[in-house]
């Protein structure tokens, strides 16, 4: 009988988890940095901060990431950091997802890090799952997390916002307008 | 090594089932059963990834990476483990929270697709930085 009830409760409970996840899942959210999300994530260690921020900050800013840091040139405009594991499903769709985007909209890059052979970043940017993807502005600060698979139209979203965007983007004029500039020169 | 992704929701659907028996029942035989099918689902042998392609034919639309569902098994199996030792102890809570745990993973990934096995790599690897846990392709 206590079966039957450990049967439904874990049914239950992974109901619970199943539809936060589908709601929760590849959104993007604000990083504010470690200190804020390390208290979010496990309340125990909201002491810990204080001397791991210390030595955060002799291996670079916990809100940046540098070309160094990723062993790859960050974006003209924004930069797409993507961690990955080997045992991860949805890498795959996702790096698919940040290719698309990275073509698509110029100045974007797109750097795939390799979680595993990264644990540093990984703990200095508090990566609890696969993927999780990181929008960087130009100067590598990191402006957005997401942990899951992220929505095309929401990676898009952020970087049109939260990234100034390249003359062409924004006003279709412009490529004419350049034109009209060439020919003058001529 | 590349995989059916639908052979592999419909294991994690009769998985699904089969704990929940183990749980409803309190059957150590029926885990030491489940186990054996993790064990050989670590080695891409799953018999319900068999039975799925004996019952349909059709080619998937897409294929999958093999090793994360694999990595999952080992840790199905790890849970399935725990449980039977908990059952040959007579220590009840222990087999019953160790299958519990193997159900809600396989329940996850039966009705939402969610890979909690796979996602626990990372955390592991986070803990135990020497390990190493290679699988073969």
């Amino acid at each position: 009988m206590t079966g039957l009830w450990v049967v439904l409760a874990t049914l239950a409970l992974g109901s619970v988890i199943g539809l936060v996840r589908l709601l929760r899942d590849g959104r993007m959210r604000d990083f504010a940095g470690r200190a804020r999300s390390a208290g979010r994530s496990a309340g125990s260690s909201v002491e810990v901060p204080a001397e791991e921020d210390g030595e955060g900050m002799a291996s670079g800013s916990v809100g940046r990431l540098t070309g160094d840091d990723l062993g790859s040139p960050l974006g003209e405009r924004a930069t797409l950091v993507q961690f990955s594991t080997a045992f991860c499903q949805p890498c795959r769709a996702t790096r698919r997802v940040l290719a698309e985007v990275s073509e698509l909209v110029p100045g974007v890059a797109h750097v795939e890090v390799d979680a595993e052979s990264r644990l540093d970043l990984v703990r200095r940017l508090d990566v609890m799952r696969t993927p999780t993807v990181f929008v960087l502005d130009s100067s590598g600060n990191i402006l957005k997390k997401a942990s899951g698979q992220p929505r095309k139209a929401d990676v898009l979203n952020v970087l049109g916002r939260a990234v100034p965007a390249a003359p062409a983007q924004d006003r279709p004029y412009d490529p004419s307008h350049g034109a009209s500039q060439d020919s003058d020169e001529m | 090594m590349r995989t059916d992704p639908r052979a592999l929701r419909f294991g994690a659907a009769l998985t699904t089932v089969i704990l929940a028996l183990v749980l409803v029942t309190g059957s150590a035989w029926l885990l030491a059963a489940q186990a054996v099918v993790f064990a050989l689902g670590t080695i891409g042998r799953s018999p319900y990834s068999l039975l799925f392609k004996a019952l349909v034919k059709s080619a998937p639309k897409e294929t999958e990476d093999a090793r994360p569902p694999r990595f999952a098994q080992a840790v199905g199996l790890v849970f399935a483990v725990a449980g039977l030792a908990g059952y040959a102890a007579g220590i009840t809570p222990l087999a019953m929270v160790a299958t519990a745990a193997a159900l809600l993973a396989a329940f996850l990934n039966a009705a939402f697709g969610f890979c909690l096995g796979c996602e626990m790599y990372l955390l592991i690897r986070r803990l135990l930085p020497a390990a190493k846990m290679e699988v073969s392709q």
